[in-house]
């Protein structure tokens, strides 16, 4: 068997053993990056020599790093232009924490730029595609992260999730995608998008994984006052107990008329296998799902007009060289830096902060917010968890929606809500389409709960196969 | 037509913090350009701010000073701006829900005390600072994130005078509770005028215009009297003030219009997101109150019953407060307060004023100077020599006593040694003896300084008086 394809914890064993080496799996990804991603382009930086190189002095497994998360001394562009030969001097905490840990760091995924998109359509680098069918995007906006798992190019990597930037990808790329609890991960040195609702997380081919890496990257950091010092559990010990006894919640919004039929019928079947496995599922209602997308779009792009403003020219990445004057250096560098639907988002975000505006959008939205969060907190004294589709639809045509804003953010519908609340959620594959594109089951829990959505993720990934089918790439 | 004048304040000034509000960088100033930043002051992609609870304190600490209400809640905006010297693009401060609120300073002004309003103080970044070159401009980062407390006042201020006053004093309770070096020139302390006019006894404020680039508490009240009569003569000519900035120059005293068009500035603050409201513990309040010195004005009134000091001297006294814990230790050693307070607003001002100096950057011992207040109650110097001594004491640090024997500055009352002198003045002036004895009584001061000056200074004054106007007599 070829090692790429091993999960992380299948690999301790032989390693253990003597019967593979570090270096043995470094060679194995960088052959798979070689052979696939000319086809997949998930990968944003990949410098095949300087990896080699880290493998060598390291005893860990390699991973591979969104391209939004700061990597000291390495390519860090958020796939805009704007960023163009940005090497930060700092590692972000969670690189910090995973070098600790001995890491290999082998490059830097795609993805939509600055996080903005559900396809990764909109990376300066051009389009990542996802490994079940090539015409098709991987979602997004960790879409690079998803696909090079999916396609064995990687054992795992880190992505980022602001309104489902982990979890829609995984579901659409068939893999483990977790976003955690807001402030259980460090944001430091994660290139900020949306401040209040941005969280780094594992993209995984199995739960195992997802809870090893969620392990190693959790905790408090002082570098980041939104981390919270709560004790990090022993993720992969505690989720191999079983769920017998768990209450779980099914909304009614979330099986709404838009949602595809072949998602809904294979998330049916997930709530029976979790009934199976000792759950009980019953129907509930979280009422202001339907403001959801409404509210992510005032809040994130409001936060993303102010955090992209830094994005003058002045210190680093793309300057324009056409400018006669500092106002001109500003627009002309944003005008040529920043693709539409950066520019589309940070206007947006513009103006409902704007004076006259602020109390109608910026302000409504935060009440709303508020109420969604209301909406979970009532839900999770009753239940454990709550399950969903994590995507409306499986992967979209390239093209298909890109002309199309509104359509789009409609792709992140299931996943926005934990992003406002601050609760962890979790993509799972649980199926596939006709046409053999993969279906995600969605498990969403309670604030620093990340064990329990986790040990329901493990229960039923253990009772299924859907994890183990591959795409022919 | 009369017009009232209406001005309010607002300072900016730098926390004496050892580091910056947001990251761990040093706040030194003076340092080779870019030398004190990180990736968090630097507003480096991914970097977030942590609030540095040393600069919270001495933002609460002003806040109390200044008699204002603290917020139960600490929270951040973000004030969005695109200017080189700021590189995140927004500066994190405080809109909707300042640190403190509604204070007030008891401020002396035509000779009354009244209670000039401060709306807000809050607690900010500092920027970083543009150097402008002929064909480019360059900018350093060692300022940027240096905690910065806005205080502003209310346009509660009636003249350029009061805000002279309210300046003043401000300054002297920053320093009274040692929260920064408030150095207008190294701009640790900024000051920024708004000034209108409305008719007398009108209720309706006048369109106001906003004064900057002022370098020193004089600029202040100068610019504001310029613009004052500059308003003043506007109006009575039947034009219009328009709102607008204006620099002003200290040179020609002068104040420019900066821009033609006031810009409509939208600074779209929003609360930051990065920094997570807290509540402002009761604990550190206390521990804050605990460290505020009595401020200068209960320390004046009690100068006036305690020491009783006049109004004006224990308002010189209090203004600088080295100056006036110097008094105190002084006050300790010796009986009259009075003339310690004179010696330190007459000879020992100057002194400090010519040389450039402080009370407590200089090596005059409280002991040293009321021991030569001492030595000229007993007579063992005269006032005149006293003034030498006194110069003598702060540049060698020496005590008084062995200064004057080493400098032999004893007073002479012997009087066998006057005798000679005396003599021989008498008989080197003989026409101002003369005089004398023609009845012009005067002549004799100027045969006592003749004695004063033959011994140096050093015979005393009284008994030079006494025995010449009885060898006069005798002399007949």
């Amino acid at each position: 068997m070829k090692l790429n394809t091993l999960t992380a914890h299948e690999l301790i064993a032989p390693l253990d053993k003597g019967d593979i080496s570090y270096i043995d799996i470094c060679n194995s990804i960088i052959e798979a990056v070689e052979q696939k991603d000319k086809k997949l382009n998930a990968i944003a930086h990949f410098d095949k020599a300087a990896a080699l190189e880290r493998a060598k002095s390291s005893k860990g497994i390699p991973i591979f790093i969104k391209d939004n998360i700061c990597v000291k001394d390495e390519l860090t562009t958020c796939s805009s232009k704007i960023l163009e030969g940005f090497r930060p001097p700092y590692n972000a905490t969670v690189i910090e924490k995973l070098l600790a840990e001995g890491a290999v760091l082998m490059g830097k995924t795609n993805m939509d730029e600055f996080a903005f998109g559900s396809s990764t359509e909109t990376s300066c680098y051009g389009v990542t595609r996802n490994p079940w069918d090539l015409e098709r995007i991987p979602g997004g906006s960790s879409g690079g992260s998803a696909a090079c798992v999916a396609a064995d190019e990687a054992i795992f990597a880190l992505g980022s999730d602001t309104g489902g930037s982990i979890r829609q990808p995984a579901s659409l790329c068939g893999v483990v995608g977790l976003k955690p609890t807001y402030g259980r991960v460090s944001r430091y040195g994660l290139i900020a998008f949306a401040s209040s609702l941005d969280q780094i997380g594992p993209v995984t081919k199995d739960v195992e994984d997802a809870a090893i890496l969620l392990k190693a990257i959790s905790g408090h950091d002082q570098m980041d006052s939104t981390s919270v010092d709560e004790a990090v559990p022993d993720y992969p010990a505690l989720i191999k107990k079983d769920i017998k006894g768990l209450k779980i919640g099914v909304p009614k919004e979330y099986f709404i008329k838009g949602t595809d039929k072949e998602v809904k019928q294979a998330v049916l079947d997930a709530i029976k296998k979790l009934e199976e496995l000792g759950a009980r599922c019953e129907e509930m209602s979280l009422p202001h799902t339907e403001y959801a997308v409404a509210v992510y779009y005032l809040v994130a792009t409001a936060e993303a007009s102010s955090n992209l403003a830094r994005f003058d020219g002045v210190q680093y990445g793309f300057r324009s060289s056409q400018a006669k004057s500092v106002i001109d250096m500003y627009k002309k560098t944003r005008q040529d830096g920043f693709g539409d639907e950066a520019k589309r988002r940070i206007i947006l975000g513009t103006f409902a902060l704007s004076s006259g505006y602020y109390d109608a959008y910026y302000l409504r939205a935060l009440k709303v917010r508020t109420l969604i969060k209301q909406d979970f907190d009532k839900a999770f004294r009753k239940y454990d968890a709550i399950v969903t589709p994590t995507s409306p639809t499986p992967a979209f045509k390239i093209g298909e929606k890109s002309k199309d804003p509104l359509t789009m953010y409609l792709s992140d519908i299931f996943t926005i809500s934990a992003n406002l609340a601050g609760i962890p959620g979790v993509s799972i594959p649980c199926g596939f389409t006709k046409k053999k594109l993969p279906i995600g089951l969605q498990i969403l829990g309670k604030a620093f709960d990340e064990e329990t959505i986790l040990r329901i993720a493990y229960n039923y990934e253990q009772a299924t196969a859907w994890h183990k089918t591959k795409p022919l790439i | 037509m009369t017009y009232e004048t209406v001005i309010g304040l607002e300072v900016h000034l730098q926390l004496k913090t050892r580091s910056k509000v947001f990251c761990g960088c040093s706040t030194n100033f003076g340092a080779a350009p870019n030398t004190q930043t990180c990736p968090v002051c630097l507003g480096f992609p991914g970097s977030l701010p942590v609030l540095n609870r040393e600069a919270l304190k001495l933002a609460a600490k002003v806040a109390i000073a200044l008699n204002c209400q603290i917020a139960k809640k600490i929270r951040f905006d973000r004030k969005n701006y695109f200017y080189p010297d700021l590189p995140k693009a927004y500066q994190i401060s405080q809109f909707g829900h300042p640190l403190s609120q509604h204070g007030h300073l008891p401020v002396l002004s035509n000779g009354k005390e009244r209670h000039i309003k401060i709306r807000r103080v809050h607690l900010e970044e500092d920027t970083g600072k543009l150097f402008h070159e002929k064909d480019h401009s360059l900018v350093d980062f060692n300022r940027c994130g240096t905690p910065l407390l806005e205080i502003v006042s209310e346009p509660d201020i009636g003249s350029p005078e009061e805000a002279y006053a309210y300046l003043t004093l401000l300054k002297s309770i920053l320093e009274y509770i040692d929260v920064s070096d408030c150095n207008m020139e190294e701009g640790s302390l900024r000051c920024d005028a708004n000034i209108s006019l409305k008719k007398q006894g009108a209720k309706e404020l006048g369109v106001k215009t906003e004064i900057k680039n002022m370098n020193s508490f004089k600029g202040v009240k100068a610019a504001l009297e310029y613009e004052r009569d500059r308003q003043v003569e506007l109006l009575e000519s039947g034009q219009r003030i328009v709102q607008e900035t204006r620099l002003y120059d200290a040179e020609r005293d002068v104040t420019e219009s900066m821009r033609s068009k006031e810009e409509a500035h939208d600074y779209r603050y929003f609360p930051e997101p990065d920094l997570v409201p807290f509540d402002f513990e009761k604990g550190l309040l206390t521990e804050i109150e605990k460290e505020i010195p009595e401020l200068p004005e209960p320390r004046k009134k009690r100068f006036v019953s305690e020491y009783r000091l006049s109004e004006y001297d224990a308002a010189v006294m209090v203004s600088d407060k080295a100056m006036a814990d110097y008094f105190e230790d002084c006050a300790r050693l010796y009986k009259n307060p009075k003339i310690i307070a004179n010696w330190l607003m007459g000879d020992v001002s100057a002194y400090l004023s010519e040389k450039n100096l402080t009370i407590a950057g200089v090596n005059l011992k409280a002991r040293h100077l009321t021991g030569m207040l001492e030595m000229i109650d007993r007579g063992a110097i005269s006032g005149k020599i006293a003034k030498t001594l006194l110069k003598e004491m702060i540049e060698t640090g020496k005590e008084p006593g062995a200064l004057v024997k080493e400098k032999g500055l004893e007073q002479i009352s012997d009087e066998g040694e006057i005798e000679k002198a005396i003599d021989q003045v008498i008989s080197e002036n003989e026409k101002i003896v003369g005089d004398f004895k023609d009845g012009k009584k005067n002549a004799i001061m100027a045969l006592v300084g003749k004695v004063m000056a033959k011994t140096k200074g050093k015979a005393n004054p009284g008994k030079v008086n006494q025995m010449l106007s009885k060898m006069l007599r005798e002399d007949k």
